[in-house]
């Protein structure tokens, strides 16, 4: 047993080592830009770059629409499924798969061939189009995961109880998902959208094939033309997606802990 | 539709019902569904509208061959190394019994890590292994070992893999540790008392119990690096001759290029992906029918 735990610890530091290696290497190369002594900046240049700005708040635009989006999509569907209709489950199952199977370069290359200027639903002729063709794009991509976090939500209340009573109360079935059954998976369905933001706020195929001047793009684009700039973005983003992650940790505390009626 | 319905306007209430749905389908339909089928149907599509085998025979060229050759092995070997090191991993963090708070500390790394993918990633992997990256300054200046005098290339099958496994890793490690708490104790202290090795605990208990969930696992991750394209655009633009860099520069072109071709690529893709996933089901209905 204490041979095991030896190994255990071995493990543990290789696997470490790999993973923090890279993490401290991008920090130290992002420090470089000045010679002969560490400073920043290469984030000072970054910041002060308007187009970072832009790309930036472009790509957090899109993925808050993208999160409304999915929670529309998503929540009344599943809601639906739950309470009436649990034998279209394993379909649900099965489409939600679907985006982690299809790779994003070939539903992009789909909606470019059925969506352009030609086609009976011309999303990519305009530039509005295009953005709500990206924001869809995106719902896409992250289905599996907004799906999983609002499908477990729900199993932890008790939707059939709810809704009864809410019915008796004199609610109607709109009052009753936005005021009764959203409050109460209101933590999973922020963890869903704070995965969604961590996918979607760096996404390049998607942004980049469509022509958005998203964040994506911006950053590929930079990587090819500048030394140290490349390294603090990379740090940046890195700090983006931990305190998307870390706001889930945190959530996660909130989870309401009744049950579902088991009956 | 035959439910038993609790109040007086049964049919008001079905509509209703499908109303709540119908976002979602209509939504799976319009972005998911058509535009891939209709992505897929073209490819046996030609120029003048008639159905054809031509854009599919028009893949047997050497270098579109080369280009799926080289992201399957890229594919399989980042997703059996990211299977095999998350998994080790895994046990070492569950089974190892290291402290809970290390723990904890392991899986929101892994949240973050599996999820920091794309261009950022190709950044801090050229900032570590490329030319003036930080490791390879190092061993060459104080191990006087020069990686890229060695035959290593960050631009290679070997630096992408290696890239890759930053997120595949964490992937593995994250699906498949609620699997590896369902390993109950009591199974490892039955198997103890009846005196197996731990070797033989595992290769006969443990690993039958774990593998439909590491084969899922491995088909997802292969999946995951074959539709990856981020990440390899980062770290090399568009000169390393991947599939799916190849129908980047393919879909970029299409105005003067045969936009056929580019389906057929897609519909390869797709047949690859599905392929992997066909082979994980048939596999563990094969294995969980024992476990019934």
């Amino acid at each position: 047993m204490k041979q095991n735990r030896f190994w255990a610890w071995v493990v543990f530091l290789a696997g470490a080592a790999y993973f923090v290696v890279p993490l401290v290497a991008t920090f130290e190369f992002s420090l470089r830009m000045r010679r002969g002594y560490y400073s920043f900046d290469s984030y000072a240049s970054v910041f002060s770059d308007p187009t970072f700005q832009a790309t930036f708040s472009y790509s957090v635009i899109i993925g808050l629409f993208a999160i409304v989006m999915g929670i529309v999509v998503v929540v009344p569907a599943v809601y639906f499924v739950r309470l009436r209709m649990p034998w279209l489950r394993p379909f649900m199952e099965f489409i939600t798969l679907l985006p982690l199977i299809i790779p994003a370069i070939i539903l992009v290359y789909g909606y470019i061939r059925l969506y352009n200027s030609s086609s009976i639903i011309p999303f990519t002729g305009s530039a509005l189009g295009t953005d709500i063709l990206l924001v869809f794009a995106y719902v896409t991509l992250a289905l599996p995961y907004t799906y999983r976090a609002v499908d477990t939500g729900m199993r932890t209340i008790d939707v059939q109880t709810l809704t009864e009573a809410a019915q008796i109360a004199g609610a109607n079935t709109v009052q009753i998902i936005t005021s009764i059954i959203l409050p109460n998976i209101l933590v999973a369905v922020l963890s869903g959208a704070f995965l969604t933001f961590a996918i979607v706020i760096g996404e390049f195929t998607i942004a980049s094939l469509l022509n958005r001047p998203a964040f994506g793009p911006y950053l590929q684009n930079i990587g090819a033309n500048r030394a140290y700039e490349p390294a603090a973005l990379a740090i940046i983003s890195f700090i983006i997606t931990w305190g998307a992650m870390g706001m889930i940790n945190v959530l996660g505390r909130f989870a309401p802990r009744t049950s579902a009626r088991t009956d | 539709m035959t439910q038993p319905a609790a109040t007086a306007s049964p049919r008001r209430r079905l509509s209703f019902e499908w109303l709540g749905v119908a976002p979602f389908i209509i939504f799976a339909l319009m972005f998911l569904a058509f535009p891939t089928l209709y992505l897929l149907a073209g490819a046996f599509i030609g120029r003048d509208g008639q159905f054809t085998f031509d854009n599919i025979a028009a893949l047997f060229t050497d270098q579109i061959i080369a280009a799926y050759w080289i992201s399957i092995r890229i594919s399989g070997a980042s997703a059996i190394l990211g299977a095999a090191i998350g998994l080790a991993m895994a046990l070492a963090i569950i089974r190892g019994r290291l402290p809970a708070p290390l723990r904890a500390a392991i899986m929101t790394f892994s949240g973050v890590a599996s999820n920091f993918a794309g261009v950022p990633l190709a950044f801090a992997f050229i900032a570590t292994l490329g030319r003036l990256g930080l490791v390879t300054i190092i061993l060459k200046t104080v191990f006087g070992f020069d990686l890229y005098r060695a035959g290593f290339n960050l631009l290679s099958f070997w630096g992408l893999t290696l890239t890759y496994l930053y997120f595949q890793i964490p992937l593995m490690l994250l699906i498949i540790a609620p699997a590896i708490d369902g390993l109950k104790k009591e199974w490892s202290e039955a198997a103890q008392i009846l005196g197996a090795t731990p070797w033989q605990f595992w290769r006969y208990i443990g690993l039958p119990i774990l593998w439909p969930s590491v084969l899922g696992t491995l088909s997802l991750l292969f999946a995951n690096a074959f539709g990856a394209i981020a990440t390899a655009y980062g770290l090399t633009g568009s000169s390393l001759n991947i599939v799916p860099i190849l129908l980047y520069a393919q879909i970029r072109g299409d105005a003067l290029q045969n936009p056929g071709l580019g389906a057929a690529l897609a519909l390869g893709m797709v047949l690859i992906t599905a392929c992997a996933n066909i082979i994980y089901l048939v596999i563990s209905a094969r294995s969980e029918r024992w476990m019934k």
